[in-house]
């Protein structure tokens, strides 16, 4: 079970309190109507599944109620660093892992 | 000596950490018994000279102990007296003995002793190979439920208790410091370090009592029987305040960012029932900041012909029993090892009386301290040798020994017999690494140890004594101080001074790599080598698993089911991956390890599940008039959390006269439902308006104040997930209605879509949900029920449908909707949720006169569904569209900005022809009810199987229509109307429907609209 630093609550909180909320960093398209049905179809399901350095997007559901994301190594589960939504990862996988 | 004690046959008259004054009577499979308190029930069963406590899964040999602790294979036993309190599946090992203890044999019939099943077994076994429930259990399919049947008996473990456990369980959350998992010499040594120190410690160990390896030894330390050195350090450690012991605590997993669990036995180890109040048994869920794990090792016994029969033990255990518990498991003994160090075994068998008949060393030449011991006491040791074979069936009545090469895998001299009733074997000593595992670290072989040692770990964790092969009292003590400093450093915390105390000085020679020891016969046709008792897989089950080319010692372990049972192989698995490793030319590093999961020893539901049971296993919602709904005969559903009230049977009413009654008093007079449980979201901000426009399919730009307007909410996808109406109560302040399941969904996807798309949105979402109860009164004469309770005009002029206003209603302030889910002229009335029941007896006094009629959600769908309207997540299912639905009256494809849901409706794939639409199913025998769920058909007489055209969502029996009314999904079905579908149940009947519009009830909506 994870432990947790809240970045708007800023601190330690057990998972429990949180929900996964799926990739960040996957921004809906400012014109919707302008996408191709591939495009869009690639916005709604096409997610990565990296091993290793992951960005993911959490909410302190039983908590504050707010979103925020998390860099974690999905091999290790070590959370590498949090930031809030509209921040940008410090902690990114390199080219030669991610290959 | 005491009469009772005299029949402990094996006890010795004195030694060990037992009190001979307290004399502890138990029942083992119905025979009475004594032991002492400080036993163990397995202690006590070979203090009673007990040999064989299970039969074998497979082949349903006789088995007796083997071990002493955790990694104990045989000893599983079903524990109470009582139904209630049975549990199954619990080592004998591990059992403190208690006054009035019944224990039983999990398997064998009609008993262990005796046992039918054998009989069969030796048949049975043969035809039991590896993989046996993979190949002979495959074909026919058809059997397969028979075959489970008999492999679930056959399999031996224990049963679940029939009635409901009387204890009580609970769970404490921990946070600590530094958690030391072992009281041994390396966890008591770290935990002295650590609580000098100041830091907050809690060490756990799984026994009765700290000390670890230290409670069944002979060594001195300081030249104090190391007992001595324990108790003190215990005592010490009890003088702190942060430092938290927990005996009888097995530490079971290891989990992500240093969490770990204990099971913490508080009764269970001195009682069958928990005294009064006392908790059973405590599951601790700790948070620690470093984690040392001293778990030590344990000894791996050696594999050799018949290694099975009762009185084949391991070393170690044999010198536990007797130094731990003054418990000598037999008279005449031969030791097997391949080390110095079990040589303590025969030298604690030779000072306690009995007779040693031979020290059998794989090693040609071996020296050292306890060598010379052991020549000292003229044992005689046979060099070069090993045990191939033990004789006997319920009991070892002696061994074969043959010398062996210099590699240990083969013999190459003849045979000596020799008479004996005890085996005790050793290959050595397996670091105990499976909490290390639980994280994912990967265990690496160490050459020097001959041992899996814990691989690299991202936790901040710690490692001391024999779990990194630092097996010597010395080294251990010394690695628990450095560990426990290290964590100290990592804490900035200071340094604190630990002196260790004087250890003896002792040589041990060279040990050998041997694990299996060969026959004269090849491995597949010698006598069973068992290498994991609990599952009856043999050394020539593996070889044969690797001749059919399982490679992958994850492979091998699945297709023998070795390290699958209760012990995770905790004995078996180095001696397995060895053979294997033997078998496909590859050293063990090669071979490489299973990984070890939790839990480390079986868990009883009872600690998982803690006060999270019965009442408390899942929170219950009540709105504020539900005692009136008890009170009234109500019965209720779930809806989520919420508890609703169903239907409201009168007298000794069916449900569906009830249904009846409650539908026609509704469309006659009026009736009233509680529907406070509908979700509700307060929202404002200078953007609500163009939040909702976003987030809603339909338009809001235009929603004056005072007015409501249904709303449907697509995902990206374009399916419905949620409907619901929305009023407009101020020009930046709204209050958005969501199913009652769906409340709490709806505003995380507000919310994510605030924070994370449009924060530059002013807007804030607050749940209302139980602010307010919610009463809604539906019918002909409500607006006259309404008017004797409010001073305000409700008249069709003033109030129009789809307006609400502010009033007051039975006294208290009120928002009033005119909204409707029935088809009827209907209100729903909000008040603060304290005033919920006054005005719900309010409206009962004045509704007298109209006959008003409380109706349930039951009710509620008939009524909906009799006027067509939909229930997201009954009628939807998340792959249907607003269009599918029929309403594309609620979308708004001219909207400035594309809506949620708006792009995913246009794919391809979802305007396409044929697609599954929503519509009426119009049984031709009206009284004929389809079932929800049923599956439509074109054409009734096809082959099986026909192609499906749509199921039936919703369907119901209508008193106000004499005729059933149903709904569900048609492909191309809205061009299909008057057309016909056929649903084949599997009753065999087929029913036959005409599809035509869902609304079967006032069409033109002419009730409503007075």
């Amino acid at each position: 079970m994870f432990h947790i630093y809240c970045p708007h609550c800023c601190e330690y909180r057990e998972e429990e309190e949180f929900h996964a909320a799926g990739q960040s960093h996957i921004a809906r398209p400012l014109d919707p109507d302008a996408c191709t049905d591939k495009e869009w179809g690639e916005f709604m399901y096409f997610r990565a599944n990296p091993r290793g350095i992951h960005h993911e997007l959490w909410v302190h559901a039983a908590g504050c109620r707010k979103y925020f994301n998390i860099t974690r190594d999905t091999q290790t589960y070590e959370i590498k660093e949090v930031y809030k939504v509209g921040e940008k990862p410090t902690v990114v996988a390199n080219a030669i892992q991610s290959k | 000596m005491t009469e009772k004690s005299m029949t402990q046959k094996n006890r010795l008259q004195d030694g060990g950490r037992i009190d001979r004054s307290k004399v502890l009577a138990f029942t083992y499979n119905g025979k009475k018994y004594t032991g002492f308190e400080g036993d163990t029930l397995a202690s006590a069963l070979l203090a009673n000279g007990v040999d064989i406590i299970g039969r074998s899964f497979k082949y349903s040999r006789p088995r007796g102990i083997v071990a002493a602790g955790a990694e104990e294979p045989n000893a599983i036993m079903q524990i109470g007296s009582t139904e209630a309190t049975q549990i199954p599946n619990v080592r004998a090992t591990q059992q403190s003995l208690y006054s009035g203890l019944v224990a039983g044999s999990t398997n064998g019939w009609p008993s262990v002793d005796n046992d039918l099943m054998g009989l069969v077994g030796k048949v049975g076994g043969k035809m039991m190979p590896p993989g046996f429930y993979y190949k002979t259990f495959m074909y026919p399919k058809s059997m397969w439920e028979t075959y489970e049947s008999y492999i679930r008996k056959a399999a031996g473990l224990g049963r679940a208790p029939k009635e409901n456990d009387p204890d009580i369980y609970d769970k404490m959350n921990q946070h600590c410091d530094v958690i030391i998992v072992g009281a041994g010499p390396a966890g008591l040594a770290a935990a002295l370090t650590a609580a000098r120190a100041g830091a907050r410690v809690i060490i756990a160990d799984e026994q009765n009592e700290f000390g670890g390896s230290l409670l069944s030894s002979k060594e001195l330390l300081g030249g104090k029987p190391a007992a001595e050195w324990v108790a003190d350090v215990v005592k010490e450690l009890s003088t702190y305040d942060d430092v938290l012991m927990l005996p009888n605590s097995q530490v079971n997993g290891y989990h992500d960012h240093n969490f770990l669990t204990i099971q913490q036995h508080c009764t269970d180890q001195f009682a069958d029932r928990a005294p009064n109040g006392q908790v059973a048994q405590r599951y601790h869920r700790v948070r620690a900041k470093w984690v040392v794990l001293a778990t030590g090792a344990h000894e791996r016994p050696l594999v050799y012909g018949n290694n099975d029969v009762p009185g084949c033990m391991v070393a170690n255990a044999v010198s536990t029993y007797i130094n731990r518990y003054g418990v000598v498991p037999g008279k005449n003994l031969v030791l097997m090892t391949s080390n110095d160090n079990a040589y303590r075994t025969a030298l604690d068998w030779h000072d306690a009386g009995r007779n040693v008949v031979a020290i059998v060393d794989s090693r040609k030449n071996p020296h050292g301290t306890f060598v010379d011991a052991a020549r000292d006491r003229g044992i005689s040791i046979i060099v070069g040798s090993g045990v191939i074979e033990a004789h006997g069936s319920k009991r070892v009545s002696g061994v074969s020994i043959a010398p062996l090469n210099d590699a240990g895998d083969a013999v190459v001299g003849p045979i000596i017999k020799m008479a004996a009733d005890t085996v005790a074997t050793s290959g050595g000593w397996s670091p105990v690494i499976h909490l290390s595992c639980h994280t994912g670290a990967r265990p690496v072989w160490n050459e020097e140890i001959l041992g899996f040692t814990p691989g690299a770990t991202y936790q901040k964790q710690l490692t001391a004594g024999a779990i990194n092969g630092a097996f010597s009292t010395a080294q251990a003590l010394s690695e628990g101080v450095k560990a426990a400093s290290d964590a100290l450093s990592q804490l900035g915390l200071a340094k604190s001074d630990v002196v260790l105390p004087e250890t003896e000085v002792i040589e041990e020679g060279k040990a050998m790599a041997l694990f299996h020891i060969p026959h004269t016969k090849p491995t597949s046709k010698a006598p069973k080598q068992f290498v994991d008792y609990q599952n009856d897989v043999t050394a020539s089950g593996i070889e044969l698993a690797c001749r059919e080319g399982f490679e992958s010692i994850e492979h091998v372990k699945r297709y023998t089911a070795m390290g699958f049972g209760t012990d995770q192989g905790k004995l078996g698995n180095i001696n397995g991956m060895a053979i294997a490793a033997k078998m496909l030319n590859q050293t063990i590093p090669q071979t490489g390890t299973t990984i070890f999961r939790p839990n480390y020893t079986p868990v009883t539901f009872g600690a998982i599940a803690g006060r999270d049971c019965g009442a408390l296993f899942d929170p219950e919602r009540y709105t504020a008039m539900h005692a009136w709904h008890v009170e009234h005969g109500a019965k209720f559903e779930d809806v989520g959390q919420w508890k609703r009230a169903w239907y409201y049977p009168k007298g000794n009413e069916t449900m569906q006269q009830a249904l009846d009654r409650e539908c026609l008093a509704t469309r006659k007079s009026v009736g009233i439902l509680d529907a406070s449980t509908l979700g509700k979201i307060d929202i404002q901000g200078k953007d609500a308006r163009e939040f909702l426009g976003r987030v809603y399919t339909n338009a809001w730009a235009k929603l004056p104040v005072g007015k409501c307007r249904y709303g449907l909410m697509c995902g990206e996808d374009g399916m419905v997930f949620d409907d619901g109406v929305t009023s407009c109560l101020a020009e930046n302040h709204f209050l958005m209605t969501t199913t009652s399941g769906g409340a709490a969904r709806v505003l995380s996807w507000l919310e994510i879509y605030h924070q994370t798309e449009w924060p530059e949105l002013e807007v804030y979402f607050n749940s209302v949900t139980d602010h307010w109860s919610t009463m809604t009164i539906s019918g002909p004469n409500s607006r006259k029920l309404l008017e004797k309770l409010t001073d305000s005009d409700v008249s069709k002029e003033n109030m129009a449908f789809m307006d609400w206003k502010p009033m007051t209603v039975a006294g208290v302030p009120a928002r009033v909707f005119r909204i409707s889910f029935t088809g009827e002229l209907s209100f729903e009335i909000n008040v603060q949720a304290n005033y919920g029941l006054h005005v719900w007896k309010a409206l009962f006094e004045k509704g007298a006169e109209f006959n008003l009629t409380p109706y349930g959600t039951e009710t509620m769908h008939i009524l909906r569904a009799e006027k067509g309207f939909i229930i997201a997540g009954q009628d939807t299912d998340g792959s249907v569209h607003p269009f599918d639905l029929g309403m594309s009256w609620a979308v708004s494809m001219q909207k400035p900005f594309s809506f949620i849901g708006k792009r995913g409706m246009q794919r391809e794939d979802c305007v396409r022809e044929n697609r599954k639409q929503l519509v009426g199913l119009k049984t031709l025998d009206p009284k004929a009810v389809l079932p929800e769920g049923a599956q439509g058909v074109l054409d009734p007489k096809a082959p099986i199987p026909m192609p499906m055209v749509g199921h039936v969502t919703s369907s119901y029996w209508s008193a106000n229509l004499n005729r059933s009314v149903a709904m569900g999904f048609v492909k191309g079905g809205l061009d299909k109307m008057g057309e016909r579908v056929f649903y084949p149940l599997a009753d065999g009947r087929v029913i036959e429907a005409e599809i035509c519009s869902p609304v079967f009830l006032d069409p033109k909506g002419e009730r409503q609209n007075v």
